[in-house]
């Protein structure tokens, strides 16, 4: 084959990405560097180096330790363990192979996880000499957790056990039984020496009952095309390109199903319709995209859709949900915190999320369900789920691209937990959508949210002013304009007057000092109320004793109290009174009017002073807030 | 009958465009680091297709250590107006006006200040919170487990042990002022993917990597190009008109060239299937020591 051809050939060619797994010292190394080299894809220099490397640290004596092949980094060499996920790249003439490398250490089901999120096929190894042990199974149910639907279990080192068929088929036998359950579409048996390359690249006559093909063989004819979901159309929106006022480019990956030019679509969450315009993929204008091309969309319609919305199609639509339940992996060093929120990340979509319940953990040795109160690094288990905004997704069992996501710690930014949105809907989101957690929060201080939260939110310290003074001497004035100060100021303030609250809330009592005092208890109250959900207060009222002042301080609380005294004689407030008051006091018709029959204390301790009839500067005051 | 196949090229394809993509959706301000190899054009071109046919919307910067072939400097040039590129070349200011370079410093000294020190100096500049590189995993071993979004410190520094889990296609964009995220959008392709894509779409490259006559000394077991006249004389002296290409390019006096007449993508795809020395043994700076990049790497370069 001269070269131009090599070339056309190989450019046909499709890809398939694969997981490898197994227990330390299962031969998975030497598998791997058996097929890359065997392969004949390495560079004979890398061998050069090889035959170096492995003189200097290498574990196998004389001979060429494909192990050393696939090492990478420092740190792991001198440890004498690979402790992450490797890819390795090697090609055939019939397909290329993206292999994810992982270790079978106990502790690192992180890596197996990530390593295989992304495979199409995993094989698993075992030693003829020990069988299906419960790193098999682990490994076993990882894989089918992870949603992979062609597994290979290499039966290695058969030179071992003379190549004998019985132990061949035990192996495959219990290997069956185990996996029944787990509901894995595809799997095969090879009897391998991963060592002496039996089964690998070549038929072994030295194991002549085995009919099936070699490793190699079989990796490059197993149909992993159909595996893909091209019915439901999911278009997470990733990026919208605007190169022009009139062109919006909608750009994103097809997740699952076939867009066509001419179709109906519909964007998600909105639910606006319209129709594809044209198609644009790396080869330029097209037809039709299907997954997992990355392509931009025109529409008839101007329609707005942005980053994390889906576009689909009407006929078939995602979950709208913010209540979800999902298999979750815990990544992280540090344990989970219950409490706490995450920001979740979902196709192109970013919120923030908690975790309502824990249902329970797997023991992922014995695939026993346990109950626990929050997971540690590299536990599993099935939990209960509340976003922020609603997630669109499919079940990830139905489609792996819209069914994932990944969490990540609003403090640190690691990425804690990865999780698979689950078939059933949360029956619990029906009765509660609390958690048991926040029910005992509840119970003792009431509010899942803090003043401190709210006053986040709300950007300011909530807080009361009180302003006391005699009636006439400015007080609502004083009151209202601050209030649309603030309110201009974009912050969250209410006014309380004597007028208002007597009209309903008080409106039983009277001007006697009993009532009064009653009158002002319940609007400290109030007030205080207001300012524990983060609300700004401003209070007017005459509030004329000193020592009730003194009691609604308390109520509200010294730090969030401050006093302002309108400071104006009673001469002055006589000409300012609009409801006439002071007169019908003078004349007797009304009692109890401080400043006529009744004492008003001058605050002697107070926050502001507001000299009445002067132009009101209320800057001093919004400053403090 | 439809065909729902993607071959290899255009699932790669598809995943860097992807990558690309979030990218630039997430950060506030990426740049594509443009290093003018035959890795950097492939991704640039990736970059120009997922934005079509808009303006890609982040910059490119070209780290130059000063001492980059003429050719290449040259193409970068040309490159970036036709293809209307907003271009960044960005260069270690004390070290050129101290003269720093391979001849008289030798390759580490020259490499930390004009390379490494140079991009931090870059990226610290522009207070880039992601920058694109076009590593391949299967170019040398210690690159293997990179991460696609390969997670740096406030010092640029890379911490093997506190990398993030990447799963699925799920990126995680977070982080903190300061902190930023390497890019590796072609981490999945192979050298051959390379030659493949540049020969389906016609890139344009470098014509260094075309063999050709060129004047060429022997310095450091290799064989270097007589690029200007800042070569020491005694070496000039000794050249040589000899028909050579180069499988990698960087500052001049650092990579060798190796025999060859292969003219065309087809035939230094043959030269590298049938070779016997693998693409970055003709960078000297690899050398040095034992696992030199990963070394390079926690230090902040690539
Ligand atoms: N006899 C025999 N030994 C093997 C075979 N495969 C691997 N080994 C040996 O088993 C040991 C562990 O192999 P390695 O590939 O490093 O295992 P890993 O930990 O799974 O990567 C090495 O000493 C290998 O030489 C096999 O098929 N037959």
């Amino acid at each position: 084959m001269d070269i131009k051809e090599f070339l056309d050939q190989d450019q046909k060619k499709d890809l398939l990405r694969l997981l490898t797994c197994g227990s330390v010292d299962d031969g998975k190394s030497t598998l791997i560097g058996r097929l890359l080299f065997d392969s004949k894809k390495l560079y004979e220099d890398q061998l050069d180096a090889l035959q170096r490397d492995s003189k200097r640290e290498g574990h196998a004596g004389e001979d060429i330790d494909y192990a050393l092949l696939l090492d990478g980094l420092k740190a792991e060499r001198e440890q004498g363990i690979t402790i992450d996920v490797a890819y390795r790249y090697f090609s055939t003439s019939k397909r290329k192979f993206i292999i994810a490398d992982t270790p079978g250490h106990e502790q690192y089901t992180r890596n197996m996880i990530t390593g295989g999120s992304t495979a199409n096929l995993a094989i698993l190894l075992a030693d003829a000499r020990k069988g299906v042990i419960t790193q098999t199974k682990r490994h076993t149910f990882l894989v089918s957790m992870l949603g992979i639907k062609h597994v290979v279990l290499a039966v290695n080192k058969m030179d071992l056990v003379d190549f004998k068929q019985d132990v061949f088929e035990q192996i495959c036998d219990d290997y069956r039984k185990f996996t029944t359950t787990l509901g894995i579409p595809d799997i095969t048996f090879i009897p391998v020496s991963a060592l002496k390359g039996d089964n690998v690249v070549d038929i072994s006559n030295r194991m002549p009952w085995y009919h099936g093909k070699s490793m190699l063989e079989f990796l490059e004819d197993v149909h992993v095309v159909s595996d893909r979901n091209f019915d439901d159309l999911r278009i997470p929106i990733q990026y919208v390109i605007r190169p022009t006022l009139d062109y919006r480019g909608f750009a994103g990956k097809v997740a699952s199903g076939v867009i066509r030019v001419g179709d109906e679509v519909m964007a998600l969450p909105s639910g606006k319709k319209s129709k594809v315009k044209s198609i644009l993929t790396s080869e330029g204008d097209v037809d039709y995209a299907f997954p997992p091309q990355s392509a931009s969309f025109t529409l008839e319609d101007e329609i707005d859709i942005s980053r994390g919305e889906m576009v689909v199609h009407p006929n078939s639509t995602p979950h709208v949900e913010r209540h979800f339940e999902a298999m979750l992996v815990w990544m992280d060093e540090k344990p989970m915190d219950s409490y706490t929120q995450f920001y979740i990340k979902h196709n192109t979509h970013s919120t923030k999320a908690r975790i309502d319940k824990i249902k329970y953990k797997v023991n992922v040795n014995t695939l026993e369900k346990s109950e626990v109160d929050h997971f540690e690094l590299n536990e599993i288990g099935r939990v209960v789920m509340t976003s922020t905004k609603p997630l669109l997704f499919d079940p990830y069992k139905k489609n792996r691209q819209t069914g994932s996501f990944i969490l990540i710690d609003t403090i640190t930014h690691n990425t804690v937990a990865v999780g698979m949105i689950l078939d059933k809907m949360s029956s619990d989101k029906l009765h509660s959508r609390i958690t048991d957690k926040e029910k005992e929060q509840i119970v003792k201080s009431g509010s899942l949210i803090s003043t401190e939260e709210r006053e986040k939110r709300y950007d300011q310290k909530a807080q009361t002013i009180w302003i006391t003074g005699l009636h006439g001497s400015g007080k609502n004035e004083l009151a209202y304009s601050l209030e649309k100060e603030l309110f201009e100021m974009g912050k969250t303030v209410v006014v309380l007057d004597g007028k208002r609250v007597r009209s309903g809330l008080s409106s039983e009592l009277d001007y006697s000092p009993s009532d009064r005092a009653e009158h002002l208890r319940r609007v400290a109250h109030i007030a205080k109320i207001l300012n524990d959900q983060g609300i700004l207060v401003i209070c007017s009222f005459i509030s004329p004793k000193e020592s009730i002042r003194q009691q609604i301080k308390e109520i509200i609380g010294e730090n969030r109290f401050k006093l302002v005294y309108m400071d104006a004689d009673v001469e002055f407030c006589k000409k300012n009174d609009k409801y006439g008051l002071y007169k019908q006091a003078d004349e007797g018709n009304i009692k109890h009017l401080p400043g006529v029959d009744e004492e008003y204390d001058i605050p002697v301790i107070r926050d502001f002073t507001i000299k009445s009839g002067e132009n009101i500067n209320i800057e001093e005051i919004v400053a403090t807030i | 009958m439809n065909n729902y196949n993607l071959n290899n090229l255009r699932e790669l394809e598809a995943e860097s465009i992807h990558i690309i993509r979030e990218v630039a959706a997430e950060f506030e301000n990426p740049v594509m680091l443009y290093s003018i190899g035959k890795d950097s054009s492939v991704m640039v071109r990736l970059a120009e297709k997922a934005f079509a046919p808009g303006k890609v919307p982040f910059p490119l910067m070209h780290i130059d250590s000063k001492w980059k072939f003429r050719e290449m400097t040259e193409f970068r040039d040309r490159y970036a107006k036709e293809n209307n590129w907003n271009l960044i070349v960005h260069y270690n200011k004390k070290g050129f006006e101290e003269g720093v370079g391979p001849f008289s410093h030798g390759s580490k000294v020259h490499t930390d200040i004009m390379k490494t020190q140079a991009l931090l100096e870059g990226l610290n500049k522009y207070k880039f919170d992601a920058a694109f590189g076009g590593a391949r995993r299967d170019e040398e071993k210690s690159r293997a487990k990179e991460r696609i979004y390969s997670f740096r410190d406030k010092y640029h520094q890379w911490d093997p042990k506190n990398q993030r889990p990447e799963l699925w296609d799920i990126y995680n964009a977070k982080v903190h002022k300061g902190e930023s995220i390497r890019v590796f959008p072609i981490s999945n392709w192979t050298e051959l993917d390379i030659w493949q894509y540049i020969r389906l779409e016609n890139i344009p490259i470098v014509p260094l990597y075309y063999a050709k006559e060129r004047p060429i000394v022997e310095f450091n077991g290799a064989k270097i190009l007589v690029d200007d006249d800042r070569m020491p004389k005694e070496l000039t002296d000794t050249a040589k008109m000899e028909m050579v290409r180069f499988r990698t390019l960087g500052c001049y006096p650092l990579t060798g060239a190796v025999d060859s007449d292969a003219d065309t993508i087809e035939k230094i795809v043959e030269e590298m299937m049938t070779t016997t020395k693998s693409e970055r043994t003709t960078r000297v700076i690899d050398f040095d020591q034992e696992a030199s990049m990963e070394q390079k790497k926690r230090e902040g370069y690539f």
